[in-house]
């Protein structure tokens, strides 16, 4: 592990891996949303309002795959002092405030027609709200830190942030088990899925999809965080040998 | 001991902690953080009458009733162990309807019976085609010819 820890071993794989996941995740993307869209048929109940499911879950598991592993990075960050965990950690905030954003917006489109409500204040949609401004918060402590002096970790404080708020994730998931809820149970757990086959194989293609172009972005956003780094370590080094 | 194994162990039990305080204010919030309350709830007593709440259930079958008005429609929400008579005076949303879910906001009535101000349908987790749906129980001939 210690190996893959240092920027430019990280760059030798993350460089020629980027393109790859750009490319077949945004086919995964685009062929699951075809099938989702036009090869599949509607619900027997809900008809076509079903089919925005194609994005919600993908956003959904995005949004809280993505502070599961901002958490595991601030982990490894606080214990071991990789500074590669803190670029993730920065990389990962955004593209995962943006998808948990997608998925407040698509379920609120898909509530007003099956619920007849925008918005309710139950325990899933909260407690997903509640991961968004968890988002917010991370981006803002880590944002004008000094953490391109220090090679991109993060402080103390954001590490810690990020480990807390990884409580809000079990929190999501069982927010439907725990409290009776507006929102739905899971339907699909270990034991199986109560989502019909017919229905349920673009889904598979859009979640590996949408996760395949989340780790192109997160990818793209280190590779920038260790360039930006760069530039800033030379420039200094530069104004350091004029004061000389 | 290597100082990042203190970390590794100080992070961990910290972890633990946070995660065990998380799931017992998350249990002692069970009851407060419900978004509904189900009819056994309420017919087990201690539901003041005007008391504004809200009740979900589901729709049992047969009991959708619309009074003379034409506007006004009486129902009977179960969960299986107990039941409540609901009545309703508006527009339900397009799921609302026999064997399905649905939440009530509203009170109860001195008679025992639940006034609704707003009814949401709730939807199930079950995800399948039409041809698959159970096709008379649930769904209607559009009247349309």
């Amino acid at each position: 592990m210690h190996a893959y820890a240092n920027p430019t071993r990280f760059l030798a794989i993350a460089k020629p891996l980027t393109p790859w996941l750009l490319g077949v995740g945004l086919l995964l993307v685009l062929g699951g949303a075809w099938a989702g869209l036009a090869m599949v048929p509607g619900d027997y109940k809900q008809g076509e309002t079903a089919r925005i499911l194609y994005v919600h879950v993908p956003s959904a598991w995005l949004g809280m795959g993505g502070w599961t592993s901002l958490a595991i990075a601030g982990l490894i960050q606080l214990v071991w002092r990789h500074p590669l965990s803190g670029i993730a950690a920065r990389a990962i905030a955004v593209p995962g405030m943006l998808f948990t954003a997608l998925c407040l917006a698509t379920g609120s489109i898909w509530g007003r027609p099956t619920w007849g409500t925008w918005w309710e204040w139950d325990g899933r949609m909260t407690s997903m709200l509640v991961l968004l401004f968890l988002y917010a918060g991370f981006i803002a402590l880590t944002s004008g830190d000094d953490g391109q002096r220090q090679g991109g970790s993060l402080s103390r404080g954001a590490a810690v942030y990020a480990l807390v708020g990884a409580i809000n994730i079990p929190i999501i998931n069982r927010s439907v088990v725990w409290w009776n809820s507006l929102h739905q149970g899971p339907s699909i757990t270990l034991r199986g899925s109560s989502i019909d086959g017919a229905l349920l194989w673009p889904l598979g293609l859009t979640v590996f999809g949408f996760s395949l172009l989340f780790g192109a972005i997160v990818l793209m956003r280190m590779r920038r965080i260790i360039a930006d780094n760069r530039v800033a370590a030379r420039l200094r080094r530069l104004a350091d040998d004029e004061e000389i | 001991m290597k100082a990042k194994h203190q970390r590794l162990i100080l992070a961990l039990v910290a972890l633990c902690g946070i995660g065990g305080a998380g799931v017992l204010a998350a249990s002692a919030l069970r009851d407060e953080a419900a978004y509904f309350r189900t009819p056994v709830e309420i017919q087990g007593g201690k539901t003041a009458v005007d008391e504004p709440m809200r009740l979900g259930g589901m729709v049992v079958k047969g009991s959708i009733k619309r009074q003379a008005d034409g506007l006004t429609i009486r129902f009977v929400a179960t969960d299986g162990k107990a039941s409540v008579p609901v009545e309703y005076k508006g527009i339900v949303p397009d799921l609302f309807g026999e064997e399905s879910g649905m939440v009530a906001d509203g009170r109860m009535r001195a008679d025992g019976i639940f006034v609704a101000d707003r009814i949401l349908a709730k939807h199930d987790e079950r995800y399948m085609p039409p041809q698959m749906g159970d096709m008379p129980k649930n769904m209607k001939a559009p009247a349309t010819t």
